[in-house]
């Protein structure tokens, strides 16, 4: 099927409600900021280099890796195979995202994926299977959650940690209860249930036998297998379908 | 391969990370875009996509303390209880700081 015209409308007032919604998540991106931003001064990085990576690679799992693997010198492929693994994650969730997404120019296509993350992808990702498309909190969310990055980098470089122990205060939890909120308010039926225990089962084992950052693509796959092999009934009041 | 963290060589650093990595934001849509969406593959990305929260979390909890297992539990019981994203996500987080200050 050929789209000449795109057919997705952007909102700007949702983009802005979207980007509000994401606002409390954003805090404790700060503090996770910070404490990148402090790990990096320590591993030697400059000030305007550790906001420079923070701006640009946006990824904080694949930094804090990094950052573990920095010294006088830096070996370039074990750095890169190791932000590779640990963002092809990325790879997946942009591809679920493509049924929305071939709705609107290909510049803007691409233009929202500078801005995917787990938080405002999980968003979005819930929003679709319950038959609402959103891409405007991967916009909106995603330029909060940046900036909530980047100033979180220059805090922790400037001033160091913004909490003694951010862990004793559950705070290294806040991503992790995020995604498995948004994981449970999705849609649920036999066919979900029998991925996700594939997914887990798949990814503990890839997370034990197979190479280091390898679990979340591993069981995404095996789980999607599922979907692969039984299909869906198409309910009939089905909203996602685009005009012909 | 090795580079020396000069100046110059931080910033080449840099530039590497953040090109694998748009590789990895764009690669998926990009390979999509020549992908026919057949109700079979739009079942197949859709399953995958939910698969990739609990990808994430399974290990979470099964490598972290007895603190991160906490949140996740508290978090899930009480979403599937309420259904509201953000009391789930504070008792959570309560549930981890309380169980690390006492145990």
């Amino acid at each position: 099927m050929i789209n000449t015209a795109y057919s997705y409308q952007f909102q700007p007032g949702k983009v802005r409600s979207e980007l509000i919604r994401m606002f409390p998540i954003s805090l404790f991106v700060v503090a996770f900021g910070a404490a990148f931003g402090l790990a990096a001064v320590q591993k030697g990085l400059g000030p305007l280099e550790s906001l420079l990576m923070s701006t640009l690679v946006f990824a904080g799992a694949s930094q804090f890796a990094a950052i573990d693997m920095w010294g006088g010198e830096v070996s370039v492929i074990p750095v890169m195979v190791v932000v590779f693994a640990i963002n092809s994650r990325h790879l997946l969730m942009g591809a679920s995202l493509y049924p929305m997404l071939k709705d609107v120019s290909p510049a803007k296509r691409y233009g929202l994926m500078l801005l995917l993350t787990d938080a405002n992808w999980a968003v979005s990702a819930q929003e679709y299977q319950s038959g609402r498309r959103n891409l405007e909190v991967i916009l909106g969310g995603g330029l909060v959650l940046w900036l909530a990055w980047i100033v979180g980098t220059w805090l922790g470089v400037y001033f160091g940690g913004l909490l003694q122990d951010p862990k004793s205060l559950g705070m290294d939890m806040v991503l992790g209860c995020f995604l498995l909120a948004m994981a449970l308010g999705g849609k649920k039926n036999p066919r979900v249930l029998v991925a996700w225990a594939l997914a887990a089962a798949a990814s503990l084992a890839a997370w034990k036998w197979l190479p280091a950052n390898t679990h979340v693509v591993a069981g995404a796959l095996a789980g999607g297998l599922v979907g692969l092999f039984w299909l869906e009934k198409k309910p009939v009041d089905e909203d996602v379908e685009e005009p012909v | 391969m090795t580079i020396e963290t000069t100046t110059v060589g931080v910033l080449a650093l840099i530039l590497i990370m953040t090109l694998v990595t748009l590789a990895t934001r764009f690669g998926g849509v990009f390979i999509m875009s020549y992908v026919r969406i057949s109700p079979r593959v739009e079942s197949f990305i859709n399953t995958m996509a939910s698969s990739v929260l609990i990808a994430i979390i399974v290990p979470m909890a099964f490598a972290g303390d007895a603190g991160a297992l906490a949140a996740l539990s508290v978090t899930a019981v009480t979403m599937l209880a309420i259904k509201k994203p953000l009391p789930a996500i504070a008792a959570g987080i309560f549930a981890a700081a309380f169980v690390r200050y006492f145990f």
